[in-house]
């Protein structure tokens, strides 16, 4: 229950904090893309199907305000987290190489998903412009992002599995 | 044992692939069934307005407070300056207005001859904060703090500043979605204010840095368009009331096919500092009556 109000909570503030503070923060226009990394980061902590749904639910909630039918964000948002959660196996604390290269790997998949579905098909052929003005900015930025926001997240999980821990041990 | 099956004594869990699989058919489902019609939309957009919405607010309040301290510190000395410019402004235009004012009864008197009524008198506005920028960077649009409780519904139109902004695709009770006409998926039906041309006006996300949008189909076969016309939203469109500003024509130049012309416009509104706009709150279908 604390665990889902955390997240709930981690998704309201990004989502917030996306569509206002860094919108002013903005370099050259571009905002970073912190939905991805929360569906990422939360993907390879806890596993597949927890990516999946927290996948849905931040891209419900970009669909619901920004997207021009429901249920697009959603999808590409819920199949990056699932696919994040495979490498929940190979996943260590400790260890900053993995997330931040699946994160990069997320954000260029997600860019490169959304131009083809929303741009390639309205005839904007220009693939090389927009991957370096849109795409390759943004993961960048994202990155930068996550150097500050990953551990943030990291460490709440890990407090939150030992709490869980301790619980299940008192029940048994 | 099947992995989907419900063991005794065990909580009923589904396994990611299922759940993946179960999700993904409902997103398409809703993707097809939002594409026609919205009816996810209006319960969605209460709840996300009053779940989201108050935050936003109650962020861009703290963001717009320090934003206005720090412009504050840097605009003192140039406002000063301004202002005395300003004044020998204003007394210059209050004598151009006496003279306009007279200009205007003569006008109204001329019309009631003509038994002409005004065309489209004053429209109503709403004033409307901006609480959020897409959160993506492929397409521009904004949200604000009013919605339907406050009478706004969707294909209202948005100006700032005398010129076009956009108009609302998206409504919620408390809050609204903007898309702006610099926007890579917007199309407005203008015409040049001298000349009565009709021509196609389309925001393209290339030019977004720039600040400039797009015209095409422009049919102008006695080359009577130049640059720095005036464009506005057409008398044909159906979702864009007639007359407002939309920019100047900055280029222009002829097509392949030797009919029409194209170009780029600038926007008559800077999109990059906007945060109050206005909602024109008479609706095309309706401006008439």
């Amino acid at each position: 229950m604390l665990r889902k109000g955390i997240v709930f909570l981690f998704i309201l503030i990004s989502f917030i904090l996306q569509c206002s503070v860094f919108g002013s923060l903005a370099f050259a226009g571009i905002i970073p893309n912190l939905m991805v990394i929360l569906t990422s980061s939360f993907g390879f902590m806890r596993g597949e199907k927890e990516g999946l749904v927290i996948g849905f639910f931040c891209g419900l909630l970009t669909d619901i305000f920004f997207g021009n039918f429901l249920g697009f964000y959603a999808l590409v948002l819920m199949y990056i987290g699932y696919l994040n959660g495979k490498f929940s196996r190979i996943f260590y604390p400790e260890d900053l190489k993995l997330p931040i290269a699946l994160i990069i790997v997320s954000d260029l998949s997600y860019g490169v998903i959304c131009y083809v579905l929303m741009f390639l098909l309205r005839r904007r052929f220009e693939f090389i412009y927009y991957f370096s003005h849109i795409i390759l900015p943004e993961m960048l930025y994202t990155i930068v992002v996550t150097i500050f926001l990953y551990p943030l997240i990291l460490k709440v999980n890990e407090k939150l599995e030992a709490r869980e821990k301790r619980r299940a041990q008192k029940f048994v | 044992m099947s992995p989907v099956l419900k063991r005794r004594g065990e909580r009923f869990t589904i396994p990611g692939k299922y759940l993946l699989l179960i999700l993904t058919i409902l997103c398409v489902l809703m993707m097809l069934v939002t594409f026609g019609t919205d009816v996810f939309n209006r319960p969605l957009n209460t709840i996300v307005g009053y779940a989201v919405v108050p935050f936003q607010q109650g962020i861009g309040k703290v963001g717009r407070w320090l934003s206005n301290r720090s412009e504050e510190l840097v605009q003192i000395r140039m406002l000063l300056e301004e202002n005395a410019r300003l004044k020998e402004e204003v007394a210059a235009l209050t004598e151009e207005n006496t003279l306009l004012q007279q200009d205007k009864y003569e006008l109204n008197e001329l019309r009631e001859l003509m038994s002409l009524s005004e065309q489209y008198g004053e429209y109503h506005k709403v004033g409307a904060r901006i609480i959020g920028r897409d959160s993506g960077n492929w397409f521009s649009s904004f949200l604000i703090d009013k919605g339907t409780e406050d009478g706004l519904a969707l294909d209202m139109n948005v100006i700032a500043g005398g010129g076009l902004v956009g108009r609302i695709t998206s409504v919620g009770p408390n809050w609204a979605k903007v898309t702006s006409i610099i926007s890579d998926n917007s199309n407005v039906s203008g015409m040049t204010l001298s000349t009565g041309d009709n021509l196609m006006v389309s925001g393209d996300l290339k030019l977004m840095a720039d600040g400039c949008i797009t015209f095409s189909q422009l049919m102008d076969s006695q080359n009577a368009v130049v640059e720095g016309d005036k464009v506005v939203t057409s008398d044909i469109s159906d979702k864009f009331l007639p007359n407002i500003l939309i920019g100047y024509i900055n280029s222009i130049s002829r097509d392949p096919n030797n009919l029409t012309k194209s170009g780029l416009i600038t926007p008559a509104v800077d999109f990059e500092h906007l945060s109050e706009v206005l909602v024109i709150t008479d609706m095309k279908q309706s401006a008439g009556e």
